[in-house]
């Protein structure tokens, strides 16, 4: 078991505290601008944090959001996740890109190309986090379904739900697909013959032929294999049936446990999932989310949550665990989550950039001067970053069976 | 009193995946790895191009049944690339074609929006439609649109869009800490559109960008592509490079202006065009006969034949004259490519008449279709013939593809820009904090604001 983990950062516009933008340290005009993300960006890389996630929804109100009329107190408005990543990775060095993509409105070969495109951009450095859902504001944007559903059901459980569990389905249809246009060039296809001139081999380009619930996607890519071969799927998930896509296709989830219990009964069930249903290859790796906010000392962090708290109204609530304190309180629940056997930790700064900056001047040197950070050995690609193999084309594995 | 002198508006096209892009030269690099995409951009940056111009890949090429072999097959998504290439320029405009079919109007106009935000206002959308069930295939929507469902998609998306993007304010975002206001009510509106092709009731989530709205170009070129110009674009992406022919699409497309409303500088006409440079004219051909040679090599001549007769012609001699069979009308052979949807009778008719009037083989039949380069001459001479294309309103400039990829156009920006500046008719440098409307001398997009409030 190992005590040591890489470090994430969920960026989401001026933080997860609703009235992050409020702080004197935020910049609410500048949410939409280049230079915000390219600094954010910058840090965390400089940091050494192995992968930013980027949020995102399509809609102005936020996913789950029902709230009628639209609240104006909290920020609204956003760019595109895929962009702003694809726009990042030119300026950073070894950080994963991983942006939030919603599988039920997009079309997954838009999706699946722009991912790798994105492998290309930042030299393998791509990954997608997966979303399942489509909130009613979403669907109203793009009238193109008239079902769905905004919430889960009394019980709470997704399977409880035939909406909700439809666009389960539907995400892991969608997972699935971007992995086979991943794979549907084998890394040899272009060979520019010039003596015969043939450019690329058309055997080694094929076409996917998938036929699924909620789609089909008949062609190959239109991307030649990226750097990493397939760009790194996640997901974050709360019970069973996300637990379930994530043991199925994802690479990584992000988890949400509260306690030493609670974690040790999701690793239990993400075990059971795996076994039952991910095929050869790598194990899931599972990464704890903690929402934080961090002062020089915990009290000074607990007046602050407290002023936040006043102008939102409401006391932060969080599908993760708050760690409200100083940076030596972070790393300390980091080390714990570290001993109790997870992969890796994804923080989510309730300010940007001002918990971003705690994060990357104070809680990473914190971590790693206890070994609790795992280093690089100047892993070029995510996956390699990661510890994950370079996955071969499965249509090379095919042809060696025959 | 003399006229002022026109200014010419160039576009940079990066190669695409046609016999156009010369892929054996061995100088020739990835279509795919970003440094590609760096050194391109960078030399269109430092010939001082409006914009650089990426087209778009939904299925690779077809034929006979596998995947085209011969030519540059692959590329990246538009919108990705170009938001990356936003992070390592400063001046030049980054346009895209994406296509109305495939695409949902609330999705494609906040990727719009937000490349626009990321570039400072440099975002453009080259607006095509696409046809058929092969592309479909790859997509929810599947299925097949006719040519007038298509352009009424078209027309629908695009007003879809401008809505959207009007639906903000300039000033929308209040983010008023103190008061704890970060929209004021009512911003930014609702956009209820009901038609034919759109049913929605959309509040948009990217607050307006620098331009306001991304500069819209358009490629087609029947009736309905003309007419969806005249209404919607504000650049044309044309394929009409001779002079006569030139100067009437032009005539015809700005004539058609005023009936909504809008002005000739209103709208820029930059035809596709290529070039061969030599340090004398005799040169200049010789170097146009090897890129053409190369573009057009014995099987990709009669690959394109095959192409045009539908059927399998490889027992036929590239070097000799045209199949002298009838063309298989039933069959599709080719599948993915734009711009051949002419009948099979009516090409082949054409291809015979161009060949025996003047004896050409296959290969050279093909070569003058595909491979005749727009300028061929010396630095001077095609900069005086640009000139001359803009100053007697032939056009408003080119979009210029080279041959190589990434550095084909490198030649052009050393060589013909200066001579452009030096004739009074080419920018000099980029003016601070220019958007590409502002380089393309565009008037700036008017916002018609909704109605309704969220």
């Amino acid at each position: 078991m190992t005590d040591q983990v890489h470090l994430a950062i969920a960026l989401e516009r001026a933080g997860w505290h609703p009235a992050a933008w409020r702080e004197s340290t935020a910049r609410p005009h500048e949410l939409l601008s280049p230079r915000y993300w390219a600094e954010l960006l910058r840090t965390v890389d400089d940091a050494g944090i192995a992968l930013a996630t980027i949020e995102d929804a399509l809609s102005l109100p936020d996913r789950f959001d029902a709230s009628e009329p639209l609240r104006r107190d909290r920020v609204r408005g956003r760019l595109d996740a895929s962009l702003i990543a694809s726009f990042v990775a030119p300026l950073t060095r070894r950080i994963g890109l991983v942006p939030t993509v919603t599988t039920s409105h997009t079309e997954p070969f838009h999706v699946a190309t722009a991912l790798q495109t994105l492998d290309f951009a930042s030299r393998g450095r791509a990954g997608v986090r997966l979303v399942a859902g489509a909130s009613s504001a979403e669907r109203a944007n793009f009238g193109r379904r008239s079902s769905g559903v905004d919430t889960l059901p009394p019980s709470g459980r997704v399977e409880d739900s035939p909406e909700l569990l439809a666009a389960f389905r539907e995400a892991g249809e969608f997972a699935d697909v971007l992995s086979r246009l991943w794979d549907s060039w084998q890394d040899d296809a272009i060979i520019r013959d010039v003596s015969s001139g043939r450019f690329l081999d058309a055997d080694r380009v094929h076409a996917i032929e998938y036929e699924g619930e909620f789609f089909s996607v008949t062609g190959a890519s239109i991307v030649p294999r990226s750097p990493q071969g397939r760009p790194l799927i996640t997901v974050l998930a709360h019970q069973s049936v996300p637990y379930r896509l994530a043991a199925e296709r994802a690479d990584l989830v992000y988890i949400t446990p509260h306690d030493e219990r609670g974690l040790a009964a999701i690793r239990a069930e993400l075990q059971a999932a795996s076994d039952e249903l991910r095929g050869p290859g790598e194990r899931l790796r599972v990464y704890a989310d903690l929402l934080v906010l961090i002062e020089e000392t915990s009290s000074a962090a607990r007046d602050a949550a407290a002023r936040l708290d006043d102008r939102a109204g409401e006391p932060l609530a969080s599908d993760a665990r708050i760690v409200v304190g100083s940076a030596a309180d972070v790393a300390e629940a980091v080390r714990e989550l570290a001993a109790a056997g997870v992969d890796g930790v994804r923080l989510r700064p309730a300010r940007q950039p001002a918990d971003v900056a705690a994060i990357a001047e104070q809680v990473v040197p914190l971590l790693r001067s206890t070994q609790t950070l795992r280093e690089d050995d100047g892993a070029g690609t995510l996956r390699a970053r990661l510890g994950l193999a370079r996955p071969e084309s499965r249509y090379v594995r095919e042809k060696v069976a025959l | 009193m003399s006229s002022p002198v026109r200014q010419i508006h160039l576009a940079a096209h990066f190669p695409g995946v046609n016999s156009t892009t010369v892929w054996t030269d061995p100088t020739a690099g990835s279509q795919v790895d970003f440094a590609s995409f760096e050194h391109f951009s960078r030399t269109a940056e430092r010939g001082l191009f409006d914009y650089v111009f990426l087209a778009e890949g939904l299925r690779l090429r077809e034929h006979k049944g596998r995947v085209h072999e011969l030519d540059v097959l692959g590329r990246p998504h538009t919108l990705s690339i170009l938001a990356a290439i936003a992070a390592i320029t400063e001046h030049v405009g980054l346009v895209g074609t994406l296509n109305t079919t495939f695409n949902e109007p609330y999705e494609l106009a906040r990727a719009l929006a937000t490349l626009d935000h990321l570039s400072g206002g440099r975002a453009g959308w080259n607006a095509v439609t696409s046809s058929d069930a092969f592309h479909g295939a790859n997509f929810r929507r599947g299925g097949y649109l006719d040519h007038a469902d298509r352009y009424e998609r078209a027309r629908e998306f695009a007003s879809l869009a401008k809505e959207l993007w009007d639906s903000w304010p300039d000033d929308g975002v209040r983010a008023d800490a103190s008061g704890g206001v970060f929209l004021d009510d009512g911003v930014p509106s609702r956009v209820r559109h009901r038609g034919a092709q759109f049913d929605v009731d959309a509040v948009f989530d990217v607050p307006r960008s620098p331009q306001g709205r991304p500069v819209i170009v358009q490629a087609g070129d029947s009736a309905d592509g003309r007419g969806f110009g005249a209404e919607h674009a504000e650049v044309i992406f044309s394929l009409h490079t001779r002079f006569d022919d030139a100067r009437a699409f032009y005539d015809d497309v700005k004539g058609q202006l005023g009936a909504w409303g809008r002005d000739e500088e209103s709208l820029k006409i930059l035809p596709a065009a290529t070039f061969a440079i030599g340090d004398t004219a005799e040169e200049a051909r010789e170097r146009s006969r090897e890129i053409a040679l190369s573009q057009v090599r014995p099987e990709t001549a009669l690959t394109y034949v095959e192409q045009v007769w539908g059927s399998d012609l490889s027992g036929y001699d590239p070097d000799g004259p045209l199949p002298d069979i009838d063309p298989d009308t039933g069959a599709e052979t080719a599948k993915g490519w734009a711009n051949r949807h002419a009948s099979a009778r009516k090409r082949v008719a054409a291809l015979r008449e161009l060949s025996e009037s003047e004896g050409l083989s296959i290969r050279e039949t093909v070569i003058r279709l595909t491979a005749n380069h727009t300028f061929v001459g010396t630095p001077d001479r095609i900069a005086a013939e640009i000139d001359r294309y803009v100053q007697e309103r032939a056009t408003d400039g080119f979009t210029l593809v080279g041959h190589l990829t990434p550095h084909g156009l490198d030649e052009f920006a050393d060589r013909v820009v200066p001579l452009l500046q030096e004739r009074g008719s080419y920018r000099e440098s980029y003016p601070e904090g220019a958007t590409l409307r502002d380089l393309l001398g565009l008037p700036a997009a008017r916002r018609v604001p909704a109605f309704a409030t969220p």
